[in-house]
């Protein structure tokens, strides 16, 4: 199969770039969505706080990512649900397996928008023994709202982030009982009412805490929990729910030629989120990890009009500036900017502890950018990207 | 008591213990004709040792010269590649080499060498530091090595599982979730105490694994061994690593210890482990995470780029290692009563090897049986990267695990089968659903729901 761009996912980012790119009059635009529906994690969030934006209304989860495909349809995008992208080769070559069997999809120009995951419990190195019931948001959602399926009743609840808010509103309308919340911080991540919040449903929140060790020979029975100066308690329990820590879903990058970024675990990219294969694009939270529905979808609408662009245009020759960043910055995107670009979108950082400085952006010992900055972790902090443009030189940043 | 429903009031053998060794036991007995009954206490077979190991197929290259362990390895080695073909049980041909990374160990190469040349493994060879370069290109820099071309990876589940599916298709009974908890021996004849009910059998073989010690105190009033658990912790890495290296990575040992092995796995990923930790406890089989971090950056060390390549799995295995280094068998010829026990580091190599002696003795015991003329044979679906998958056929319909692309049909055939899973772990270990880098964050809810009502425990509940 032959086409104009094919978009490997269909998430909010997908479906975004998808839209884009028809409106600006492309003809062929396949959206390759590897679950029978598309809509992306939006698909298993049965909790409000979608849309607004978008629709202008406060939505489910499942609503607006039924929203976002309906939209995208009447575009005169082609959506291919059940086609699984199992190889990126040069060239836009895609290799999909779908119900039938295999086939290949070739493109003009490709555009990567796997989403994000909550990392593992084995990712995270959680010791002890290896029971039932320990996941992460995004899969009990799927249990809860997918399948009418409660995976256990009385879990631990590990992380502060905003998706961990999703998982005690999850479990709370569905009888689930979060047995005490465990953070690593001495505050929650998240800016919203969580330092209460918990509280006022009398879960009691350990923080400076840490999971040592998962107790349990068939189901999950206790967890571990170290104190920091407060010693270790059990706490009894039948699950427990590692919440946040987002890493980009990039293995299809990683097994393939495109360069993935080791600090942002998404595929490096250039300020217009063009891959180190010219052909590829990538968008959402592939990108970087987590952002909200709404980001990543205006994310994939500005990215499809420029990739519309490009399909116009030669492939980029111009000389590339890195951009690296040090601690305790976690990473940015992009990882390094191409001459001669019009528009792009404003570069994103995430810093891996709160600070309180300035940021500047350096390069060849002169300063493009400072500002005072005051942040914590998984809080989005931007730059704009015209204050980079003209740089020579590798661009550093870092907080003084 | 419950009655036991089962097909012949009195078997030939019962074999205690459904790990990697009665597994292959029952096969064999089968094969050579006895009517065998394999009674296992979990809910799915491999629920002891052999569900964690490295998954290595093994030339007893530097197993104990003349021992029964060597013999059994060889035996069992020589078998496995004879019958993988019709079992449809994959083999990776990496080689293994036994690497130098100083002088220390360099000094030690010649006599490793001559002790694989001395256990009959003629092709083991030593190579420097160059060649051990060339050959994989991605590793630090060493001295050299013994490379040992017959080393091999293998499936550490299907085997097990396609040697008692076997047993089973040709009439052997398994009984699972049923734990043996005593039993006297009269008249030419077992009668055991099971947690289902009496069973009765001629022969008694103890293929207890962990608590080998504890079911022969249980029927023979006494044990000649005594357990003493040994914990390997393993971390595995994502398939972006099988790249970066394809010989079996095996330390030099040192008194103390083996040390930690890197290899690939039948399944496409790279694991290192094990370590060696004596504990009192059998049943748990923990991972900590200070330990994990000393195997991540072990592995590290041996191949730098493992660094940018996520960890998908941890776990961790007990060996029934006792408080000696060899296998620990007892024949009762009076009580007609055989146990292999304390197989503490070979047995997923030496199990089929293992079964042919067994058989040997139960014969001397007076066993009479006559092997099947014709037996049926039930190849193994292939979940290895050594062959298509399922996912790559025409019309496999949905995918159901992204990660390790498993499908639909796929799970629904692994609960028609002889020997279905019986937990999660057991359908992991059939299918590989759940066991890819999201560790099933993508696919869980649905395995919950194709799994409804045919594992104990069951993944979820009605919401
Ligand atoms: C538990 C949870 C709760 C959340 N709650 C909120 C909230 O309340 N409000 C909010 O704004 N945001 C929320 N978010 C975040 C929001 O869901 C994401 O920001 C958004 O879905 C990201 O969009 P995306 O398109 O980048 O990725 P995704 O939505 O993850 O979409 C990626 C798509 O790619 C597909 N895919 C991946 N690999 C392949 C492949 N190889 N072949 C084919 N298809 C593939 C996937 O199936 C998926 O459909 C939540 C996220 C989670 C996990
Ligand atoms: C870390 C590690 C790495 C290893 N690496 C390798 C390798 O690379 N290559 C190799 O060849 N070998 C390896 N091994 C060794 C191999 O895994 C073991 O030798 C083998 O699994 C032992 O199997 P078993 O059948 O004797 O015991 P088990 O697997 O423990 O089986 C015994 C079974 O008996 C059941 N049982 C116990 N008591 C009763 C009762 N009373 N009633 C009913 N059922 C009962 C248990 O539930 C259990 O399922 C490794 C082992 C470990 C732990």
């Amino acid at each position: 199969m032959k086409v104009d761009v094919a978009i490997v996912g269909g998430g909010p980012a997908g479906l975004g770039a998808a839209m884009a790119l028809r409106k600006a009059g492309i003809e062929r635009v396949v959206v390759i969505e590897r679950e029978p529906e598309a809509g992306g994690v939006p698909r298993h969030c049965g909790h409000p706080a979608f849309g607004m934006r978008e629709f202008g209304r406060l939505m489910s989860g499942p609503s607006y990512a039924r929203a976002l495909v309906r939209r995208a349809v009447q575009a005169g995008v082609e959506i291919l649900t059940r086609h699984s992208v199992v190889a990126l080769q040069p060239e836009g070559r895609l290799m999909v397996a779908n119900p039938a069997g295999s086939l290949e999809i070739v493109a003009r120009r490709v555009v990567l928008a796997t989403g994000a995951r909550e990392m593992s419990r084995a990712a995270r190195l959680v010791g002890g023994d290896r029971p039932l019931g320990v996941m992460n948001t995004g899969a009990l959602q799927a249990y809860i709202y997918l399948q009418g399926l409660a995976p256990f009743r009385r879990p631990v609840i590990v992380g502060t982030e905003l998706v961990s808010l999703s998982s005690i509103w999850t479990c709370m309308a569905h009888g689930i009982r979060p047995q005490a919340i465990v953070t690593g911080g001495d505050q929650a991540v998240a800016r919203w009412p969580l330092g209460f919040f918990p509280h006022l449903l009398g879960i009691p929140v350990h923080y400076r805490a840490q999971v040592q060790a998962i107790g349990g020979v068939g189901r999950v029975e206790s967890v571990a929990v170290v104190r920091e100066g407060r010693g270790a308690v059990e706490i009894a329990c039948d699950g427990v729910l590692l919440t946040g820590q987002f890493i980009p879903e990039s293995s299809l990058a990683r097994l393939s030629h495109i360069v993935v970024d080791r600090a942002s675990g998404g595929p490096a990219v250039d300020q217009v989120h063009r891959c180190s294969d010219p052909v590829y694009f990538a968008t959402g939270n592939l990108l970087r990890g987590i952002e909200t529905a709404g980001w990543c979808h205006r994310e994939g609408l500005a990215l499809g009009k420029r990739v519309a662009e490009d399909l116009a245009r030669d492939r980029p020759k111009g000389a590339q500036v890195s951009v690296s960043v040090s601690a305790p910055f976690k990473f940015s995107v992009p990882q390094r900017l191409a001459a001669d670009v019009a528009s792009a979108p404003d570069l994103q950082l995430r810093l891996t502890e709160p600070v309180s400085g300035t940021l500047v952006v350096e390069s060849g010992g002169r300063a493009l950018y400072r500002r005072p900055l005051r942040s914590r972790p998984e809080r989005r902090i931007l730059v704009p990207i015209q204050h980079l443009a003209g740089a020579r030189e590798p661009i550093t940043i870092r907080i003084e | 008591m419950p009655e036991l429903a089962v097909k012949s009031n009195c078997y030939d053998v019962a074999i205690v213990g459904g790990g990697v060794v009665g597994c292959a036991v029952a096969r064999r007995l089968t094969l050579d004709g006895a009517r065998v009954v394999l009674i296992e206490k979990g809910a799915d077979i491999l629920s002891g040792a052999s569900k964690a190991n490295s998954a290595l197929l093994h030339t007893g290259f530097d197993a104990p010269a003349g021992s029964l362990e060597l013999q059994c390895m060889q035996a069992g080695y020589a078998e496995y590649l004879a019958i993988r073909a019709e079992l449809n049980l994959p083999l990776l041909e990496t080689g293994g080499m036994v690497i130098a990374w100083n002088e220390e160990q360099l000094s030690k190469l010649d006599g490793i060498l001559a002790q694989a040349h001395g256990n009959g493994v003629g092709d083991a060879v030593l190579v420097d530091g160059a060649a051990v370069a060339a050959r994989e290109p991605h590793l630090a820099p060493s001295l050299g090595a013994v490379l040992v071309p017959g080393e091999h990876v293998i499936d550490p589940w299907s085997a097990p599982l396609a040697y008692l599916t076997q047993a089973v298709v040709n009439g052997a009974e398994f009984l699972r979730s049923t734990e043996v908890i005593g039993g006297r021996f009269a008249d030419d004849e077992w009668a055991l105490d099971t947690s289902s009910g009496p069973l009765r059998a001629r022969f008694v073989v103890n293929c207890a694994g962990l608590f080998g010690d504890r079911l022969e105190a249980s029927l023979l009033g006494d044990a000649h061994f005594s357990i003493k658990p040994r914990k390997g912790q393993f971390l595995v890495f994502d398939k972006m690593a099988a790249k970066l290296m394809r010989t079996i990575i095996l330390p030099v040992p040192t008194e103390r210890t083996k040390g930690v092995v890197l290899a690939r796995t039948a399944f496409g990923n790279v694991l290192v482990g094990p370590t060696a930790e004596e504990q009192d406890d059998r049943v748990h089989a923990r991972t900590d995470e200070a330990t994990l971090e000393i195997l991540h950056d072990a592995a590290v060390a041996m191949i730098p780029e493992l660094a940018d390549v996520p960890v998908n799995a941890i776990y961790a295995g007990l060996r029934p290692a006792s408080e000696q280094k060899h296998y620990r068998i007892r024949r009762e010829d009076g009580r007609q009563f055989l146990t292999l026990g304390g197989i503490r580091s070979t047995g997923l190599t030496a199990a089929l090897g293992l079964a042919q002696f067994a058989a040997g003795e139960l014969r001397a015991m007076g066993l009479e049986i006559s092997a099947l003329a014709e037996p049926v044979v039930k190849p193994m679906p292939n979940i290895s990267e050594m062959a298509p998958r399922d996912w790559q056929a025409e019309n496999h319909g949905t995918i159901i695990c992204h990660c390790e692309l498993v499908t639909e049909r796929e799970i629904a055939a692994t609960f028609d089968t002889a020997v279905p899973p019986g937990d999660l772990g057991g359908l992991k270990r059939r299918t590989r659903a759940c066991m890819g880098r999201c560790q099933g964050f993508y696919c869980s809810a649905n395995v919950a729901r194709l799994s409804e009502g045919r594992l104990d425990p069951p993944m979820a509940a009605a919401s």
